[in-house]
């Protein structure tokens, strides 16, 4: 920290040069007949001549700051203007691509009302290029938690303000047509990760609290857990379907609850098993790091052993545990796509249908929210930690 | 107030406590001495089941201890430990409200009190308060650790090394702290040490342990000038027992009046004997005058009169 900031920025320049070379050589947007063939790729470089004095002056301007950062990356000033660059640059890049598909459709609706015009390479490319770099130029910024997460969170204001202009777009149209499923899908997703989070806390703090006490309990335990997250996971939903199928026979009262082989409740229970390993080790390596002399001057003070866990043993756990609920959180987030193989739904059924019916872009509709849910929890659950910590600052 | 009738320990088969017999009255000091391994602090935390004995009886106000609900038991008792264990994420004022609250006080008394300890051990409420035990030194987090352990009023404090991880400067103010606020509560303590200037300087009583027995208890003076056993004078320090006496010792008592010229040196005259020998020793002279805190000199002290009154 002390060390002064370095003048050069080699994560920019890569991230330029991979920009060039990829606006260069990799197809910006195809356009198709229909939404099953692949279609033509269009660069982005075809467009160069016919730009506006306006877009050409922008265009210019930004690579200007762009260039400038790469040798001045220690001023704070030329950070905070990269990052304006870039968050305009990844809005830019979604008009450019809606501004040709209105055209392309508009010009084809006569003879051709099917035709597509969907995100190439190119674009995928460069807006995720955008991104690493305006999440560089913000962490050059040495924001504290809060301030920073607020600032990679806004990266994303001017893309979804200008949404609209890209409704020609294939993936537009994809939304479209799946809308009514799409919200469902969002809310399934985030009831299945809520259902495995749950008790997944609920059993793996108790149970790592006891493994504190018991020693003997966690060297059974540890390893049964450890073995249980190299299982992959549709091995591991095969292994639950039929263990959970004979309970739902045997059980008719279970059935009656929505327990079976297939849906729900195989996927919620991997996905539990799987959260309990970063949860359990978190509060164990929380609860470790109290002060033995602060447990005991809590017992002799005369506390209760549950007054002791409550007021003492948790509150000074909670910060490690949180950064295992939020691996959990996470993990279980990106997991929960895999589900839909069993039959969970959740946004996972959108992806498959897009892998199976070789529509890129339905793929993309539905991993794109997993990526956003991700990340909004793993911000979530950052700054909840630094709000936590701020009496020990 | 305390009685130790018989008590045994043993850890899997390994006495720490034989057959200890003590009675601790009401506002005595009571210094538990002895060599690392001799069940001092065994001692001090059976009397709030820290440990549990396993043989005869430990009496609080003649009712055996494991007749109280054992939470109970130790909020009558405060606690004082070498590592302080202060909670790191409570404020110093709520660190010293724990057994208050844990007792139900109301918000009102709680905060009168957390003011009033604070005052007791010289730290000024509104400054310290709100801290952190972080952002305290290690001598003012033991000042918090004991305002904790006089928080609810207890009948006894216990206080296992209190000061042994303090530096020396810190180390002598906290005690004569202690010895003000022993005067000042009257309040029974309990204090595990092996620093026998410590023991020497607190206490009114000294048990002075060995392998789990009684080696000797009496009066600091007492096991100076009448060791029960060559253990006793080795573990007191045999070549320096008769400098270690002198430290017990005021030198008003044994001031004369002055004659003639006021001598060039001076002390003060709360000094003890050995202080008054040091500080001849150290410039040279065979006698000092005395003079209290504000200056005036009250009479001189000598050599003589103060190495021959021993006995006196």
């Amino acid at each position: 920290m002390d060390t002064r900031p370095e003048r050069w920025n080699p994560v920019l320049a890569l991230c330029m040069a991979l920009a060039l070379g990829a606006a260069w050589g990799l197809p910006f947007v195809r356009v198709a007949p229909n939404r099953l063939l692949s279609g033509e790729p269009v660069f982005l470089w075809q467009w160069l001549p016919g730009t506006s004095a306006w877009v050409a002056a922008a265009l210019a301007l930004g690579l200007g700051v762009l260039c400038l950062a790469l040798v001045q990356a220690h001023r704070r000033a030329v950070q905070v203007a990269v990052a304006l660059v870039l968050s305009a640059a990844l809005a830019a890049l979604w008009l450019v691509a809606g501004h040709h598909a209105s055209s392309v459709s508009l010009a084809g609706q006569a003879d051709n009302p099917l035709v597509r015009t969907s995100l190439g390479a190119g674009f995928w490319t460069l807006a995720a290029l955008a991104w690493m770099a305006a999440l560089d130029a913000v962490a050059r910024l040495q924001l504290k938690t809060l301030p920073r997460l607020l600032l990679r969170s806004a990266l994303f204001v001017p893309l979804l303000l200008s949404l609209s202009a890209g409704q020609d777009l294939s993936i537009a149209k994809e939304y479209a047509n799946h809308s009514d499923v799409f919200g469902p899908a969002i809310l399934r997703h985030l009831q299945i990760v809520l259902l495995a989070i749950a008790p997944a806390v609920a059993i793996g703090v108790p149970l790592a609290w006891r493994m504190t006490r018991a020693p003997r309990l966690r060297e059974m335990l540890l390893p049964v857990l450890n073995v249980i997250q190299t299982i992959p996971s549709i091995a591991l939903f095969g292994l639950l379907m039929a263990p959970l199928a004979w309970l739902a026979v045997q059980a008719p009262m279970l059935g009656r609850l929505g327990i079976s082989g297939a849906g729900l409740a195989p996927a919620v229970l991997a996905l539990l098993l799987y959260a309990l390993l970063p949860i359990v080790r978190s509060a164990l390596a929380g609860l470790e790091q109290v002060p033995v002399a602060t447990v005991t001057a809590a017992r002799a003070m005369g506390m209760t052993p549950r007054q002791v866990l409550w007021h003492v043993e948790l509150p000074l756990a909670l910060p490690v545990l949180l950064i295992g609920l939020r691996t959990a959180v996470v993990q279980t987030t990106g997991l929960a796509a895999v589900t839909a193989l069993v039959g969970a739904g959740g946004l996972g059924s959108i992806m498959f249908d897009g892998l199976f019916s070789a529509a890129n872009e339905l793929v993309m509709l539905g991993v794109i929210p997993i990526v956003l849910l991700a990340l909004l929890a793993d911000h979530f659950f950052k700054a909840l930690g630094t709000l936590l910590e701020k009496p020990a600052a | 107030m305390i009685t130790f009738d018989h008590t045994c320990k043993s850890y899997d088969g390994t006495p720490a406590i034989t057959d200890l017999n003590l009675h601790i009255a009401q506002g005595e000091l009571v210094v538990l001495l002895g060599p690392s391994g001799s069940g001092k602090s065994t001692a001090l935390k059976m009397i709030n089941r820290m440990v549990d004995h396993d043989g005869g009886r430990i009496l609080l106000n003649s009712e055996e201890i494991y007749s109280f609900n054992v939470q109970d038991l130790r909020r009558r008792m405060g606690y004082a430990i070498q590592s302080v264990g202060l909670f790191p994420h409570w404020t110093v004022a709520r660190n010293i409200a724990t057994v208050p609250t844990l007792l139900g006080w109301d918000a009102a008394r709680v905060q009168a009190r957390v003011t009033e300890l604070l005052q007791l051990l010289d730290m000024a409420p509104e400054q310290y308060a709100s801290r952190y035990p972080h952002q305290l030194s290690g001598g003012q987090q033991q000042r918090v650790g004991v305002a904790r352990a006089l928080a609810a009023d207890p009948d006894v404090l216990l206080m296992d090394e209190p000061f042994g991880a303090l530096d020396p400067v810190t180390r002598a103010t906290l005690q004569l702290e202690l010895k003000r606020i022993h005067r000042a509560t009257g309040k029974t303590i309990v204090l595990v040490t092996h620093d026998i200037d410590e023991a020497l300087l607190l206490a009114t009583r000294i048990v002075l342990l060995n392998h789990g027995r009684i080696a000797q208890v009496g009066t600091p003076l007492e096991l100076l000038q009448q060791p029960a056993s060559d253990f006793v004078a080795d573990f007191m320090g045999r070549a320096d027992l008769g400098l270690k006496q002198l430290s017990l010792r005021p030198i008003a008592p044994l001031m004369q009046a002055l004659q003639g010229a006021t001598p060039p040196h001076a002390i003060a005259d709360t000094a003890t004997v050995r202080e008054a020998i040091s500080q001849m020793a150290a410039l040279g002279v065979s006698c000092l005058g005395v003079i209290n805190p504000s200056g005036t000199v009250l009479g001189k002290v000598s050599a003589a009169d103060l190495l021959e009154a021993r006995h006196g």
